[in-house]
């Protein structure tokens, strides 16, 4: 069926084959039948395509390789969600073969423009990850750039990635953790969790603890638990003077702002929906926060236990391992915890290790109250459970054992067995603590050996005798000749126990128990089992004197009958908060493959500054303009040696110095537009670099060569001279208003700017006639606008044609679209009749053709009057490389791509025609090219700084194909428009 | 995070497996199976185990066990969380979650799995999204789709994934533009022997169903909103407005979603709406019992309670049970051993009683045990801690939709001890 040409009985075969997959079924057998069909138009049968072969690829690597062609035509697709698709499963075929292909794919689309498939790249890393951990390196790299990604898609996915490729390089997160805690709130719930857990092992490492001063409080508030852990009180007082010194030795403590930032920011998603992020957030102000603001939690997390009982045991895990440290915050809550009948079993236990956890003197009333209830229950592991709560509420509170003891015997004469065995058990741990007072509870224990069956309640008892036979010297020999009787029936545990009871019964009273012990003795010594053999043999050379026996014997006693530490009872919990709350390796409490350690406060903390981001226009301004402008910083390209790096632009650079160099020849032709200072200037400049060039020409002399020899020749060459030499002087025009006076270097431009070539257009802005003989026009100057990088420059030529003076023109009331913006020209004092004066302004069209409406005012009347740029003047040129041209180029496929095929017109069928046109009709940079059917442009936008791409390519007779790159489709539509009719023509 | 999952029934078939990374051989689950014949009942399994050098975390719905294999660190509440939502999803897809539903549409599921998460972490998980990828099945289109042969992935390219607000999707029309909101409170209580409330809670939920076109903005305001004492949103809340103003303000997603759910604590303010009089006790000798149970209305603010079910799980030794019930009728389960009395509406005059004799086990000692009894009921048009809506105003479309508030009080984990 696959073969068929229909599509729907391909879709039914696939569907069949989707369910044998999902039974678990073997369909490889049907790998090339299928992988056939990837390239099919039916979406349902590509995506069912797609999950058959993410699941057989790996078994089949040489056929999987066949669709790979598929996916890579995918990436390229102008439509982002099946550039994100193809990706995604592109990355999913585990074939080692194809691991390049994985990383450059994912490096594109890392900088992909729709945050759609930048997400997707992220999640791509830890698939190539996995399948060639050798790639690290430059997955870090990807990652760091993703980390950087300023939209909430991106931030869960990336740090997944980076938790799961480098949770090490924790550097990595320092520029971008406050923009990380900003963006929280609004990541889709489960890149929250994932944030949050990574930003609290952060937050353990670059800030301080904020609870170390009330440390010391906590220890005295906390005496019941904390007590028995310092055997002494000297240890104690040991223990709070060292930390009194710590505390003398540190500055009040003061959080950092970023610290609270992440509180601050968490907090709200307490109230999420979801589950996993309320944990996260608890676990975080559980590790991080002020003791006192811990208790903003403990709602949230006794709301989690409505939830389904998974989510309820889970909670339930970590409230307990919180409630042993930090009690008091539970404590409101107590009888959300109360148990009901219906919870499943496992969920009861839990629930009872919390109560035992929160009980203390006030409440241990109504929670022993409720402890009675629970063992009426039917639920019989629960009711054991319940007994041993009970045992070590008594423990820990001491007010109440005897209480508590009282009502352990009573549970004694229960009819349940195990309920009994239970209380035996906990009652024998309560007795060691005061043996003196209890020798009645002794006696009526004794009495229930007769009854009771389970082993370990028997050992107990026998054992509780054994080691107080002095308070009830009657009973002990009697229970001892009723156990021998039935030695041989009784369980290994309890024939241990019997035998210690007969050797220590033997030292104390051995008068009565001589014999027993002896027949008890030889039963164990043909037991079945190895230890109780061991311990008879073991035993019996230690009591019984004989000539042979050593100086062991003599302290029988005291090995036997020595003072016994009563055994605390303390939670299963106790100490589980060295893990993560919340983690995978807390609920087992042992360490889970892939768990990162939360590390401990540092004792100072690490610099704050490293979280500083940079001033934030650069993050605005692409990468590429960034380093552009770190050229400028420099003094002109000083060191050869650094720019080596990059062979491509180091040419080009030497490139646009020799049209520096060669700029004196073509002034007359263009830049006689250039004011005396700035040319002085470049001037200057220029002779310092020509020195250096000078150096390079020794270098790369047959280079210099190839270069100047057709840089004088060829008119297009010379134009892009030309153009490079004009974009140099405005670098340098540049530098000059950084480094000295910016005012001043303003107003200079203002007043000596001349009118500009006589290629570029003027436009009407007043017509004299209406002007009443004030004539203004206009004209798009293509010089950068100096006071501000963002405004187009705008020459206005103002003529009086009037026979009287004009008064102070000037602009007013700017009626603008919303994000324009204006800078006004100076006013100009007094226009003589007959005389012609050209300012300049700035207008900041935000990079629409939008008018920009003013008025212009005399001193007499006002007018009306609106300047609209061509879509070609609101941009200026960039200078690249044909390769940088080429990668720009290939990120901006898809919707960003506008061609069109023409004719071209008759004038500029040649190329010198084509270049001329359109730098006429757009203000951007011819790219050198190999290839002589292809002219490339380079530009972007003044307002935005946006690049476009212009490509002319011309094919037989007169077609020619243009094609425009630009992320703003507007600006693209409209440019091709542009070009297209100045082509044409 | 989550490598694979198999879906395995009552009968201990895995009837489902989907792997996300490479293949993990199903014998993996043969931990599960022992974990679980060890648990007993199904409830009891622990939701985390651990197998060898993998990790099961488990979920049990609808007599399914939803089986995902972790192999590394991962916060246990993060896959549970997702395991369940995938099982709403199947809800809302299928109708219900069952063994033969998922079989009957194991390729939508398989689909839906796929888009859900992406190298075992969650890509697309809202309904919305997922539903204009998938399309859900119901009978016409399957109709249609055997005839002309097209198919149930949606052709166009779901815009809602790339938006800011993914839960709804662009360009909703609706004739009939509708708001309905459902309150709907829960009371918790634990009552002991003698009727005194040991423990009472109330947690509530605003379900709403919301079919208006285009893109509506919702705010809902509370007569009292001091009242809710914790309260978790929807993602669409705007959490901020909540802080400041008490009011809920939101662009909703299409069709049925929970806004809200909420708590009311502080005990004193719980009204408990029903008394209850038990007496359950059993002879030392004649291996019988007594029970006689009598119930009846209390602060109900003049509303009617309904559907009450009285619910007892009885000791192991009760054979049988001789009662006669006043109003309402009773049914005895010696299997399961639960005694269920129907008593439906409860009137001020007259107070239903349920009495009669137990019988027990030859022999078998009398009890030790105290059966508690399970109370169910249902009131209308209260919400019983005193919460009303406002009002609510829509912003941003032009047209009025139609709005409706609806309250219901029911018991939740109602229990009283003997």
């Amino acid at each position: 069926m696959l073969d068929s040409n229909k599509d729907s009985l391909k879709l039914e075969a696939m569907k069949r084959i989707v369910a044998m997959i999902a039974r678990g079924k073997n369909a490889s057998d049907l790998f090339p039948a299928v992988v056939k069909n990837v390239a099919c138009k039916n979406i349902e049968v590509k995506k069912l395509v797609y999950v058959y072969l993410v699941r057989y690829a790996e078994e089949q690597q040489d056929l999987a390789l066949l669709s790979i062609s598929t996916f890579q035509r995918g990436l390229k697709d102008p439509n982002q969600l099946i550039r994100a698709s193809a990706l995604r499963v592109l990355s999913s075929i585990r074939v080692t073969i194809i691991v390049p292909i994985m990383m450059l794919a994912i490096k594109e689309a890392a900088s992909d423009m729709s945050p759609y498939v930048r997400k997707t790249a992220a999640h791509a890393i830890p698939k190539l990850y996995s399948l060639d951990p050798e790639q690290k390196d430059q997955l870090i790299e990807v990652i760091e750039k993703l980390l950087a990604d300023k939209t909430t898609l991106v931030a869960g996915s990336v740090v997944m990635a980076f938790e799961e490729v480098c949770p090490e390089r924790i550097d990595l997160i320092h520029k971008n953790y406050r923009k990380l805690c900003n963006l929280l709130i609004d990541v889709e719930e489960w890149g929250q969790v994932v944030i949050i857990n990574m930003l609290t092992r952060y937050a353990r490492t670059q800030f301080l603890n904020p609870n170390v001063n009330v440390k010391s409080d906590l220890i005295k508030s906390n005496p019941l638990g904390e007590k028995a852990f310092y055997g002494s009180d000297d240890e104690e007082g040991k223990e709070e003077k060292a930390e009194a010194a710590a505390l003398a030795k540190r500055k009040p403590y003061v959080m950092d702002p970023d610290h609270r930032l992440l509180l601050r920011n968490t907090k709200p998603l307490l109230q999420s929906r979801n589950a996993a992020v309320v944990m996260a957030v608890a676990q975080l102000y559980f590790h991080l926060a002020p003791k006192a603001e811990v208790g903003v939690i403990a709602k949230a997390l006794v709301r989690l236990m409505r939830s389904h009982s998974e989510v309820q045991y889970v909670v339930l895990q970590n409230v307990a391992t919180m409630t042993i440290k930090r009690r008091g915050m539970f404590e409101p809550y107590l009888k959300s915890f109360y148990i009901r009948s219906t919870d499943p079993t496992q969920i009861k236990i839990l629930k009872l290790e919390v109560l035992t956890n929160l009980a203390n003197e006030t409440n241990i009333s109504t929670i022993l109250r409720e402890f009675q209830t629970y063992i009426k229950s039917m639920d019989k592991d629960f009711v054991a459970a319940t007994i041993q709560a009970i045992g070590r509420c008594a423990t820990n509170i001491g007010e109440v054992r005897d209480t508590c003891l009282n009502g352990l015997v009573q549970l004694l004469s229960n009819r349940d067995e195990l309920v009994v065995a239970e209380s035996v058990v906990v009652i024998k741990k309560l007795l060691q603590m005061q043996p003196e007072q209890h020798s009645d509870i002794i006696k009526h224990m004794a009495k229930l050996t007769d009854n009771i069956q389970v082993p370990m309640a028997r050992a107990s008892i026998l054992w509780l005798i054994g080691e107080y036979c002095e308070h009830v010297p009657k009973i002990a020999p009697d229970v001892l000749r009723k156990m021998a009787k039935t030695f041989t029936n009784e369980e290994d545990i309890v024939k241990l126990q019997i035998i210690n009871l007969a050797a220590k019964l033997y030292l104390t009273n051995s008068k009565q128990t001589k014999l027993l012990t002896q027949y008890v003795l030889n039963l164990a010594k043909y037991d079945q089992n190895y230890d109780i053999r061991d311990r008879a043999r073991f035993i019996r050379q230690l009591i019984v004197p004989t000539d042979k026996s050593g100086a062991l014997s003599k302290y029988a006693k005291k090995l036997f009958l020595a003072l016994k530490p009563a055994p605390v009872l303390e939670s299963p919990f106790k100490d589980r908060d060295h893990f993560q709350l919340g983690s995978l390796s807390h609920l087992l409490n042992a360490k889970a493959g892939g768990y990162q350690e939360l590390p401990d406060w540092p004792e100072t903390a690490p610099d704050p500054s490293v979280r500083n981001v940079e001033v934030p226009e650069w993050t605005k301004c692409s990468s590429r303009e960034k380093r552009k402008e770190k050229k400028v910083e420099k003094p002109f390209y000083s060191d050869s040696e650094e720019e080596s790096g990059p062979t491509e632009s180091a040419d080009s650079e030497s490139d646009s110095a020799s049209g520096s160099g060669s700029g004196s020849e073509s002034e007359e032709s263009g830049s006689g537009s250039e004011s005396e200072e700035s040319r002085e200037e470049s001037e200057s400049e220029q002779e310092d670099k020509e020195d250096e060039e000078d150096k390079r020409k020794k270098k790369k002399k047959t280079d210099r060569g190839k270069v100047k020899a057709p840089a004088v020749e060829s008119p297009e060459r010379f134009f892009f001279i030309f153009s490079r030499f004009r974009f140099l002087i405005l670098e340098v025009q540049r530098l000059a208003s950084d480094s000295c006076s910016l005012r001043t270097s303003c107003r200079r431009w203002h007043k000596k700017t001349i009118a500009p070539s006589g290629s570029v257009k003027t436009y009407e802005l007043l017509h004299r006639i209406t002007g009443e003989g004030l004539g203004v026009e206009y004209c798009f100057s293509r010089q950068p606008f100096s006071p501000d990088a963002h405004m187009v420059a705008v020459q206005i030529m103002f003529t009086n044609n009037t026979n009287a003076e004009t008064k102070n023109l000037h602009v007013e009331d700017p009626k603008l679209q919303s994000g324009m913006r204006i800078k006004e020209f100076p006013e100009i004092e007094l226009l003589p009749p007959g005389e012609m004066v050209t300012v300049v302004m700035g207008i900041d069209f935000c990079d629409s053709t939008q008018a920009a409406n003013f008025q212009l005012c005399t001193h007499i009347r006002k007018f009306f009057v609106s300047i609209q740029p061509p879509v070609g003047e609101l941009m200026m040129p960039v200078f690249m490389t044909e390769n940088e041209f080429k990668k720009e180029q290939g990120q901006l496929m898809g919707m960003n791509e506008i061609s069109e095929k023409l004719t071209l017109g008759e004038k500029c069928q040649n190329e010198h025609g084509i270049v001329q046109r359109v730098t006429s009709a757009a203000n951007v940079s011819r790219v050198p090219c190999g290839s002589d059917k292809e002219c490339r442009f380079a530009g972007k936008t003044v307002s935005s700084g946006i690049l476009v791409l212009v490509t002319v390519a011309t094919k037989e007779e007169r077609a020619a194909q243009l094609t425009v790159n630009c992320e703003k489709m507007v600006i693209g539509t409209m440019l091709v428009k542009d070009i297209l009719q100045a082509l044409t023509q | 995070m989550i490598h694979s999952l198999f879906l395995i029934n009552s009968s201990s078939d895995i009837f489902l497996e989907k792997h996300w990374k490479s293949v993990i051989s199903r014998s993996v689950c043969d931990y599960f199976f022992e974990v679980q014949e060890k648990a007993g009942e199904a409830e009891n399994v622990p939701p985390v185990i651990h197998a060898g050098h993998h990790y099961l975390i488990n979920i049990y719905r609808e007599k399914i066990f939803f089986v995902s294999v972790i192999q590394s660190e991962v916060p246990p509440l993060f896959v549970i969380e997702f395991l369940h939502h995938v099982a709403e999803t199947f809800q809302d897809y299928f109708g219900e979650c069952s063994e033969s539903a998922i079989k009957d549409n194991v390729v939508i599921v398989y689909e839906l799995l796929e888009e859900m998460l992406d190298n075992g972490f969650p890509l697309a998980t809202e309904s919305n999204i997922l539903k204009e990828l998938i399309k859900p099945p119901n009978i016409l289109r399957s109709v249609v789709n055997s005839i002309t042969g097209s198919c149930n992935v949606g052709e166009t390219l779901p815009t809602g994934q790339l938006s800011t607000i993914p839960w709804r999707r662009a360009g909703v029309k609706y004739t009939n533009n509708e708001a309905y909101f459902d309150v709907v409170e829960e009371i918790d209580a634990i009552l002991d022997k003698t009727g005194s409330v040991v423990f009472a809670e109330i947690q509530g939920v605003i379900d709403a169903c919301v079919n208006l076109t285009g893109m509506p903005d919702l705010t809902l305001s509370f007569m009292n909103p001091r009242l809710l004492d914790d309260v978790s949103f929807h993602p669409c809340v705007r959490f901020k407005r909540w802080e400041s103003e008490r009011v809920l303000s939101f662009i909703p997603p299409d069709g049925n979603f929970r806004l809200l759910s909420y708590h009311v604590s502080a005990q004193n303010l719980v009204a408990i709406p029903i008394y209850v009089k038990q007496n359950i006790s059993f002879f030392e000798t004649g291996s019988s019992g007594r029970l006689d149970i009598t119930v009846g209305p209390k602060q109900t603010m003049g509303k009617t309670v309904e559907a009450v079910f009285v619910t007892i799980n009885m000791p192991k030794v009760v054979l049988s049970a001789n009662l006669t019930a006043t109003q309402g009728n009773y049914t005895y389960n010696p299997v399961t051993k639960t005694l269920v009395w129907d008593i439906g509406k409860l009137s001020q005059q007259k107070l239903p009683n349920l009495k009669g004799s137990l019988t027990l086990q030859c022999g078998a000692p009398k009890p030790e045990e105290s059966p508690s009894l399970n109370i169910d009921l249902k009131i209308q048009q209260l919400a019983i801690s005193g919460l009303k809506v406002n009002r609510l105003d829509m912003y941003g479309e032009k047209y009025k939709p139609f709005k409706g508030v609806k309250y219901v009080s029911k018991a939740g984990k109602f229990q009283v001890r003997t």
